[in-house]
């Protein structure tokens, strides 16, 4: 941590002569400005809420501080060339520090950062600031952005999702449900004729939409074209066979720009309804993909591939939530968002609060959710967001309970893996969804009840009662590595 | 008669489940009157899926207070089309939805020969796919024998 300047009057606190201020050496950064507990944040602010763990002996206002200017216009020295711009106006302001709850040595830092510091409409430009060297900032053990207000003002420059979920429905005309989905399994290795026969069977079966999964691109064993060629018959003859529109998430993720818009533009010549890329493409490539959509009436699906390396840990990183509000500004119509029961990480609560950030159109503060600021989404479009990974037809009624109709639910391994096949397991699932919808709907306490609803409709329904008896054991109950701070709601911030 | 594992056609929230009885339909017309959304009814013999327009068997019950009233008028839509899908529709006037909150068939033709899908070779390997509904060769009003 820097040392205090030679002779600095008031160590701890903002040096406001500025003949000493701007005199050559370092400072502390609370010297510089970047702390301020008089700073009542402005509505056209941008605040982010660090979770910060500093090294041995470092006060944490002075870390807090620190990260502000590391985010903003600080270095390490004071620059005389500060004193040719409104500098003040461009220092973010770190104006509360608490202590983290249960967590010793660990604090809660909010900084409020002025619109001026960022380009609308860009999130590369947002997270290049933010999360940006600050993250690798030695006075610090570990730092987590754990949640972000955008400000109305800033939230208007971006487009957001292509179509968002209201319109997504029109399209498909499906209303009042959870859609259904399932990934192509196995993940690699099929050719794309074998490949279009499980899109064909899912979709006949009963699903509304099939997926690549996300390391699906254009292998040897099967060439990006063949895969859109095979499955989009298998799309026709389902939407055929059934009546309804049906669709499969092409995977479009390529090397560079030129391939995925080649890839897309198959996509949409030979009529699917949808697109998807992986989040390791970037926020660039992700903002020119929603342009795409955008112009070619498409839907975006995105697929998180790889933010697990950042967001898991509680200590560091950046929160999923923050994550998915870039997303929706950055613009994509589907977002896995966790699924909570099944076998990948998320507790309910905090996944409920990746839901809200998608589909809300003012998202409360909630903390239990781990929602730390009230967010104005100023009317963009909803991402619907999606569960996928580990679940089942007997998990219906958890499902529904926790995250109601707005939502894609894929069963991938509880589709293709049905003992009497993928239309058989596609069927297991939307007679279970199709019950446990009704019943709700006709005040049944679904949460309780759920098991006897699924086993009266088995009675109905072979291949459901088939499915309930294949994955009767099946749950993933393993402690969770991020969770909430606070189990009740406390006083508001 | 179509192939897919109900053998009809699937469209709506209910079409894997036994058909809804007249109770059970009032159930979901009151959960829907229960969120505010206005219902409707309407009727096609073009059950395309991409036939977006079915006709309106009158306008949205925007005041509508009890399921009973639109069960009268589902039994008189029934009685005029029988052989006619009719579909119930619930708005959401909601700012930020303002759009159908839910569908689902009460009513089908006897039979539901289902759709064909055309081919069309084009460029290389590509395909244009069209589906065709075998009734709808038939004139309105003429595709399911009313």
């Amino acid at each position: 941590m820097n040392q205090p300047a030679e002779g600095a009057p008031l160590a701890g606190n903002e040096i406001r002569d500025t003949k000493q201020r701007y005199s050559a050496g370092v400072l502390k950064y609370r010297q510089m400005g970047y702390w301020d507990a008089d700073y009542v944040p402005k509505d056209t602010d941008v605040l982010c809420l660090f979770r910060i763990t500093p090294q041995e002996g470092v006060d944490p206002i002075e870390a807090a501080a620190a990260v502000a200017g590391e985010s903003s216009t600080a270095t390490w020295t004071v620059v005389w060339t500060d004193r040719l711009t409104a500098c003040d106006t461009y220092r973010a302001k770190a104006y509360k520090v608490e202590p983290a709850p249960g967590a010793p040595g660990v604090f809660l830092a909010w900084i409020a950062y002025d619109l001026v510091l960022f380009e609308e409409g860009s999130i590369a430009n947002m997270t290049a600031s933010l999360i940006g060297n600050v993250f690798s900032f030695k006075p610090l053990k570990a730092c987590r952005l754990e949640d972000i207000r955008i400000p109305v003002a800033y939230v208007k420059t971006f487009k957001g999702p292509p179509t968002g979920l209201i319109v997504e429905r029109e399209r498909l005309d499906k209303f009042g449900r959870p859609l259904l989905g399932a990934t192509t399994k196995p993940k690699l290795g099929l050719s794309a004729r074998n490949y279009g026969r499980v899109i064909y069977e899912g979709l006949k079966g009963g699903l509304d939409f099939m997926k690549d999964d996300e390391n699906i691109n254009s292998q040897p064993f099967m060439h990006w074209r063949d895969r859109f060629l095979y499955v989009m018959d298998g799309v026709n003859k389902a939407a055929a066979a059934t009546g309804e529109v049906k669709g499969s998430y092409l995977n479009v993720t390529g090397a560079t720009m030129e391939d995925m818009y080649e890839r897309a533009e198959f996509a949409k010549e030979l009529g699917s309804v949808i697109v998807m890329v992986d989040l390791v493409i970037g926020w660039t490539a992700i903002q020119s993909m929603a342009n795409w959509a955008r112009k070619n009436d498409m839907l975006l699906h995105m697929h998180r591939a790889g933010h697990g390396t950042y967001t898991r840990q509680k200590s560091h990183g950046v929160s999923f939530r923050v994550i998915a509000k870039w997303l929706r500004l950055a613009g994509c119509d589907h977002l896995h968002a966790g699924t909570a029961v099944g076998k990948l990480e998320g507790d309910p609560m905090t996944v409920q609060g990746y839901y809200n950030v998608c589909r809300d159109a003012v998202t409360k503060q909630d903390l239990p959710r781990g929602l730390w600021f009230d967010q104005d989404w100023a009317d963009l479009k909803k991402v619907m967001p999606v569960a996928s990974g580990g679940i089942h037809a007997g998990q219906m009624h958890q499902l529904i309970d926790l995250f109601g109709d707005d939502v894609v639910l894929q069963f991938g391994g509880g589709t293709i893996g049905h003992p009497a096949g993928i239309q058989a397991g596609a069927v297991a699932n939307r007679v279970a969804l199709e019950a446990m919808v009704k019943a709700r709907n006709e005040g049944r306490d679904i949460a309780n009840e759920g098991p006897d609803i699924l086993q009266a409709a088995a009675r109905f329904c072979t291949p459901l009662r088939q499915a309930l008896e294949t994955w009767k054991d099946v749950s993933f109950n393993y402690a969770s590595t991020d969770t909430s701070d606070y189990a009740a709601t406390p006083t508001a911030l | 008669m179509m192939t897919n594992p109900t053998g009809r056609i699937t469209q709506g929230q209910f079409s894997f489940l036994p058909d809804l009885t007249d109770a059970e339909i009032a159930l979901q017309l009151d959960y829907g009157l229960r969120r505010g959304f206005a219902w409707s009814i309407e009727y096609t013999d073009d059950p395309h899926p991409r036939n977006t327009y079915w006709e309106m068997y009158g306008m949205p019950m925007f005041d509508l207070q009890d399921p009973a009233g639109l069960m009268v008028e589902l039994r008189a839509c029934r009685a005029s089309f029988p052989q006619h899908y009719i579909r119930l529709m619930a708005f959401d006037s909601t700012r930020g939805v303002e759009s159908i909150a839910m569908s689902f068939i009460v009513n089908r033709p006897a039979r539901e020969p289902g759709f064909m899908l055309e081919r069309q070779e084009v460029d290389g390997r590509s395909m244009r796919a069209t589906i065709r509904g075998y009734a709808a060769e038939r004139p309105e009003g003429e595709r399911y024998g009313d």
